[in-house]
């Protein structure tokens, strides 16, 4: 019985297959067509993925073929003398994310545990939503925010920052430049806003699911809250705090409007992060369509193609330290 | 052993103390972008807003218009692109392919495609709509929405299905139902408030998206409802105005901001209480 149980499990037998979708097909052809339609067109949606690449690789081919390798490691981008590298955005995309998570993660940290461990039951929700509507605000208007409000009141601390921070020998130099109120720096902050609700709600999620169990015994054993949630509640869902950063990441990386608004689109590389600079995304919006060559139009293409790479590769670290957490407690439930 | 304790709860206190600070801090940003769209979008508001078409540049007077009806058109049209794909790929996933290794992958793909940067979904409409047909048109903006909205909707579609009870579904097949007409007449019904949702959603994600109209609707300064044309939407007419110099279209940006944004709010509140009287307890 057990023998003939896992045969069957492990290695279907043609009989017991045929069987079923034959009977099926016999009775209602209309249930076949329904499973194919739908399996079809779920399929398609699967696939875009790979055409969007394949689409990307294939517009942005003139470019890395005309500049090779140079693409990536040059930072001249010069339409009218035809000279494209992507370095001077890859880069202001890597910074202006970087200062955005180190402004998101312990912020998001910090929401999370307040409404997972410290808020009176009454106000869990309206904090939630409150945050949850942060990320509903469209980033058209992050940007319009951030040029015409944020960024005038911005440029007033400016000088403090300079004369303070830009003071320390070695980091002070990121902390020189002019009092414009947009920038990197700006960018990285608005960014920041920006992911906060994305990596709070998944903390959030993963904090309140956290078994009584585990808090109560730490509880028992005297432990204060801070260190129940650094020592019991942080390990046990680090899986899924990582991949609520990641996924936060990943859209920092590719937010488009915001950026574009504040960051300056200087295409000048500059130690300083109170200077202008570019992103990815931000010169792409800016110049595709005034992008007259086929080689320059190419080239944005091709910036395009390693945005998608970058945000494909961190999104996909992301989603599957969240599957992992799901598989655990599907297991447990 | 006191000072231990003491300074345990010291620490304690300062953490916790820093998590409020934080929650504060989040909320503060929501209050203040809140109250700047308010305050310098509802001065702006008059009845031209509605009737008069965008205004040339450095001119006074003028409204609207053409941008509202053209995001309500690109959004007419990514809904009726969107929601048939999304929900039918939402159904295989809970229906058919619930256990299966498949289903699993394309749930992963679909959830990747869900957090795409929308300019990169703005390029690709742009390569396989815009270049080989050989202009902007509305027809491509259209499309650039729906590719964003379908993820949205593949996934609550999955999800609301998955939460329908199988006795549900046992009790219709047991009675002779075929299995379409059991999808068709009992799960989709079942979680129609909840597949409403996920569009609804869908709607205030897709509704402010800009970037990736930026090369595929274009814009248009003119009223046009003419699908295979630039067309004028609110998103590009708001990042055109608020970078432009003249006052008057400034002012209009704000306005136009404080339409998109009380739209999206309260879509997506009115959603999440949908889902809050829908959901099984």
């Amino acid at each position: 019985m057990k023998a003939a149980s896992s045969a069957i499990a492990g290695q279907p037998s043609v009989m017991h297959n045929g069987n079923r979708s034959a009977g099926k097909k016999v009775r209602f052809p209309a249930d076949f067509l329904f499973r194919k339609l739908t399996g079809f067109i779920a399929l398609l949606v699967a696939i875009t993925l790979l055409a969007i690449l394949v689409a990307l690789i294939r517009e942005g081919s003139q470019a890395l073929h005309v500049f090779g390798w140079r693409f990536f490691t040059t930072s001249a981008w010069d339409p009218v003398a035809n000279q494209f590298g992507a370095l001077v955005f890859i880069v202001g995309t890597l910074i202006s994310s970087a200062i955005a998570m180190l402004i998101a993660i312990p912020v998001s940290f910090g929401i999370a545990l307040f409404i997972s461990e410290l808020a009176p039951r009454w106000m869990r929700g309206p904090v939630s939503t409150a945050v949850e509507l942060l990320a509903a605000v469209p980033s058209i208007i992050y940007g319009m925010w951030g040029l015409l409000v944020f960024a005038p009141w911005f440029s007033r601390i400016e000088p403090w920052i300079n004369d303070h921070i830009g003071a320390i020998p070695g980091l002070g130099v990121l902390f020189r430049g002019p009092p414009m109120g947009i920038g990197m720096l700006t960018a990285g902050i608005v960014l920041g806003i920006m992911v906060i609700p994305f990596i709070a709600a998944i903390m959030r999620d993963v904090f309140l699911v956290t078994p009584p169990a585990l808090k109560e015994s730490a509880y028992a054993l005297g432990a204060t809250t801070w260190e129940v949630a650094r020592h019991v509640i942080l390990p046990y869902t680090r899986t899924a705090v990582t991949g609520g950063i990641f996924l936060g990441l990943g859209r920092a990386l590719g937010e488009t409007m915001a950026v574009t608004f504040i960051i300056g689109n200087s295409n000048n590389l500059s130690a300083s992060l109170l200077m202008p600079g570019s992103s990815i995304a931000s010169v792409i919006a800016n110049e595709f369509t005034e992008a007259t060559t086929d080689l320059y139009r190419s080239s944005l293409l091709a910036l395009g193609l390693i945005l998608f790479l970058i945000t494909f590769v961190v999104l996909v670290f992301a989603k599957l330290l969240l599957l992992r957490l799901e598989r655990g407690t599907g297991k447990k439930a | 052993m006191i000072p231990l304790r003491a300074k345990r709860r010291a620490i304690n206190a300062f953490n916790l103390g820093m998590a409020v600070l934080t929650t504060a801090f989040g909320v503060f940003w929501l209050g203040w972008i809140l109250w700047t769209t308010l305050s310098h979008g509802i001065g702006a508001i008059h009845p031209a807003l509605f009737t008069q078409d965008t205004p040339p540049p450095g001119s006074e007077g003028g409204g609207l218009r053409n941008a509202f009806v053209g995001s309500l058109i690109l959004l007419g049209l990514a809904l009726a692109i969107g929601v048939p794909v999304g929900v039918l790929a939402g159904t295989w996933l809970a229906e058919f392919a619930a256990r299966r290794k498949l289903g699993g992958v394309v749930r992963f793909l679909n959830d990747i495609l869900l957090s795409a940067p929308s300019i990169v979904i703005g390029l690709f409409t742009y390569a396989i709509v815009v270049d080989p047909s050989g202009h902007f048109s509305a027809f491509s903006g259209g499309v650039a929405l729906a590719l964003i909205l379908i993820p949205v909707v593949v996934r609550t579609t999955d999800e609301m299905l998955r939460l329908i009870p199988v006795a549900l579904r046992e009790a219709a097949i047991a009675l002779g139902t075929p299995y379409w007409k059991m999808v068709l007449r009992i799960t989709w019904k079942a979680a129609a408030s909840g597949i409403l949702t996920g569009v609804l959603l869908g709607i205030a994600r897709i509704s402010g998206e800009t970037a990736p109209l930026l090369f595929t609707a274009l814009n248009n300064q003119f009223w046009s409802t003419d699908l295979s044309h630039p067309i004028a939407n609110l998103p590009v007419v708001i990042f055109q105005f608020a970078m432009s110099p003249y006052e008057n279209w400034q002012k209009m940006a704000w306005a136009g901001a404080f339409v998109a944004m009380a739209f999206i709010l309260l879509l997506s509140v009115f959603s999440r209480l949908i889902l809050k009287r829908g959901a099984p307890k």
